[in-house]
């Protein structure tokens, strides 16, 4: 161990500490809007009920989509078992639907939801701190 | 040893020195202990997905689906699609939330949230017992496809896969496993998708011949009958659920940066796992047309290995054998190191690492080791003793389990500040109890006819409400004792870490 080198290339080098679980605090910083939802004051609560719900709603509406689409196949061929019967170039459709075209579609249904769900997150940070001055705030964890 | 399994012998050697080159390779550039558990949490999104992707790619993928698919049909298709949309599910309501709060394990999460010593001991208990359910059919997959591939003897393949999987994982721990799983998914992608396309077009030269029997049940995604219909959604609610509360799937996360670099990980996935999931299906088909002697002499849990052979002669199916048997050995060899992985880090946290309070700075790495022997080596022992447990059962079971245990506490957990210690331990007890009794009624041969079969059969569509309404309704009645902490948590866990942690 004694070779060991700091990672980080420059000179002083942080002194060791033992790893044994991950830090689970986060201090909260004073003054700022985050911290009025880290300190339970009305403000803070209201946004984070605010957040919580729509955070939740998004995904609620994702997950109705892949159930909906998804949970009504079994129950459509239980109605009609004709449906098993149907086919495209020669491939039944059912193979077509569960083999191939739900892998293409589970993924842009993800992929949708990233690009949503980080858009909310950029929307209640510029809520909490709209001088939108983030490299402003207090380092609040130290060594 | 025949000419024939030289191919097989070679690709398994192969393999397995592949798989230690990269894990001593990992080693040189792993030196703490935060590289033994978490890569230091330094995975990018590509090699973290790939590396999920190859840890998540089990022998049931690899080799089981294609021989469930040819013997039952178009309903095995929820296997792939739920084992798959399962981390559309993580990705919505777990996440980045899960990567946010800090937690390595299942244990070490349920303690933050619920601050409860008690909860902790019972989600340890459930990751050791969930990822030993899982370790058992690698084991054994890997011991019968040893046998196909080399005609080697049943014991060989699990103690080859226990062994490399030990040297492995307690030499470089975290990050050299993610090298290594991230290597065995392009591995496992190459062995099943390039034999599948030969083997195409060996069919389209052959004239396109169509099956001996065409029938339309072969296309039926849902099994007969009411105790069918029932099944089926049975089965889909599991898969759904059960993928965010396998242990071996919770730990990757931990390794990303941050919470938006998860959601994307996760994205990855599933684009990973539906481009494989697109070839198993490619063989049950052809092994319509060309395996009835595979189905006659019931060797359809082999279906992948035996194909090539069934439809080409000479070299060329030799070594089409050889890939697709260096395919299902890294699926052993990477399920069984994730999960190893999983179930050390929890043993080593609450048990190991307490025998070996006084050993100082290199403890955590010891106590790691130590764990990993004992993680390994219980499997390893009960596939060798008790032959034939199921591999699909056990696997099915593992799911059944998690959905009904973990899904419910991870989910409420993370929405729903009302969670008290006692609903999460009532729910727990309630669903591992239920979904977890069924299934070793099921298992262990008691098993009844029409409904009570299917309810024992197909736990989940009961097992996972009940732990629901009972975690619900007992943390309502035990509202005072709610963590004052809960709601400081979830802003922690909905917040970008960029707002209230800023990065450099």
């Amino acid at each position: 161990m004694s070779e060991d080198r700091p990672r980080t290339g420059s000179g002083d080098r942080p002194a060791r500490v033992r790893v044994t679980a991950p830090p689970r605090t986060t201090p909260p910083v004073a003054g700022t809007r985050i911290g009025d939802v880290h300190d339970q004051t009305p403000m803070g609560d209201l946004y984070l009920r605010s957040l919580l719900r729509e955070q939740g709603a998004l995904a609620a509406r994702v997950l109705l989509v892949a159930f909906g689409l998804l949970g009504a196949v079994p129950l459509a061929y239980h109605l009609a078992p004709g449906l098993a019967g149907h086919q495209v170039f020669g491939i039944g459709v059912t193979w077509i639907v569960l083999g191939v075209l739900v892998h293409p579609f589970l993924t842009w249904l993800g992929w949708r939801y990233v690009r949503r769900v980080e858009r909310n997150e950029l929307f209640f940070a510029d809520l909490v701190s709209p001088d939108g001055d983030q490299d402003e705030a207090q380092p609040t964890r130290e060594g | 040893m025949q000419t024939a399994h030289v191919p097989g012998l070679i690709a398994v050697v192969g393999v397995t020195l592949v798989t230690l080159a990269i894990g001593i390779w990992g080693l040189r550039i792993s030196r703490t202990t935060s590289d033994f558990f978490v890569a230091s949490r330094t995975v990018g999104p590509r090699l973290n997905a790939s590396a999920i992707g190859g840890e998540y790619l089990s022998a049931a993928s690899f080799l089981g689906i294609a021989g469930l698919l040819l013997v039952g049909g178009a309903d095995m298709l929820w296997y792939p699609v739920g084992w798959t949309a399962g981390y559309l599910v993580l990705l919505v309501l777990v996440a980045a939330p899960l990567r946010r709060s800090g937690a390595y394990t299942l244990p070490d999460f349920a303690q933050a949230r619920l601050s409860s010593k008690a909860v902790r001991t019972a989600c340890s208990v459930l990751v050791v017992g969930i990822g030993w359910l899982y370790l058992i059919p690698q084991f054994e997959g890997a011991g019968f496809t040893l046998r196909a591939a080399i005609g080697a003897p049943e014991w060989a393949g699990p103690v080859i896969v226990a062994a490399v999987v030990l040297a492995n994982v307690s030499s470089g721990g975290m990050r050299s496993v993610t090298f290594v799983q991230a290597f065995q998914y392009w591995l496992k992608l190459t062995a099943i998708l390039f034999p599948a396309a030969v083997l195409v077009v060996v069919w389209l030269g052959d004239g396109r011949p169509a099956g001996p029997i065409s029938g339309d049940d072969w296309s039926m995604p849902v099994a007969s009958g009411a105790t069918g219909l029932y099944a089926t959604y049975s089965l889909i609610l599991a898969l759904f659920l059960g993928t965010m509360g396998l242990p071996h799937v919770v730990v990757r996360f931990y390794t990303n940066p941050d919470g938006r670099g998860a959601r994307r990980t996760t994205v990855a996935v599933l684009a990973l796992l539906g481009l494989f999931y697109l070839w198993p299906p490619v063989y049950a088909a052809l092994g319509r047309v060309y395996g009835d002697r595979i189905l006659a002499e019931g060797r359809h849990n082999v279906l992948v290995l035996e194909l090539p052979r069934a439809m080409i002669d000479g070299i060329g199916a030799e070594l089409l054998t050889g890939l697709v048997t260096a395919g299902a050995f890294a699926a052993f060899l990477s399920t069984s190191s994730g999960l190893a992985i999983a179930v050390s880090g929890v043993i080593s946290q609450d048990v190991t690492g307490r025998w070996l309070r006084g050993y100082g700075e290199r403890r955590g790495v010891a106590a790691f080791r130590l764990a990993a022997v004992v993680s390994v080596g219980v499997p390893l022992v009960v596939s060798l003793v008790a032959q034939n447990i199921g591999v699909a059962e056990s696997v099915g079971l593992a799911f059944a389990v998690a959905a009904s245990t973990f899904g419910p506490l991870l989910v409420l957990g993370i929405w729903w500040r009302g969670l008290t210690a006692a609903g999460a331990l009532a729910g727990l007890a309630a669903g591992g109890v239920g979904a977890g009794g069924a299934a070793i009624l099921s298992i262990a041969g008691i098993s009844a006819t029409g409904w009570g079969g299917a309810l024992l059969g197909q736990p989940a569509a009961w097992s996972v409400p009940l732990a629901v309404v009972v975690m619900v309704v007992v943390s309502r009645l035990t509202a005072h004792r709610a963590p004052a902490h809960a709601r400081q948590f979830l802003v922690r866990l909905h917040t970008p870490e960029w707002l209230d942690l800023p990065t450099r």
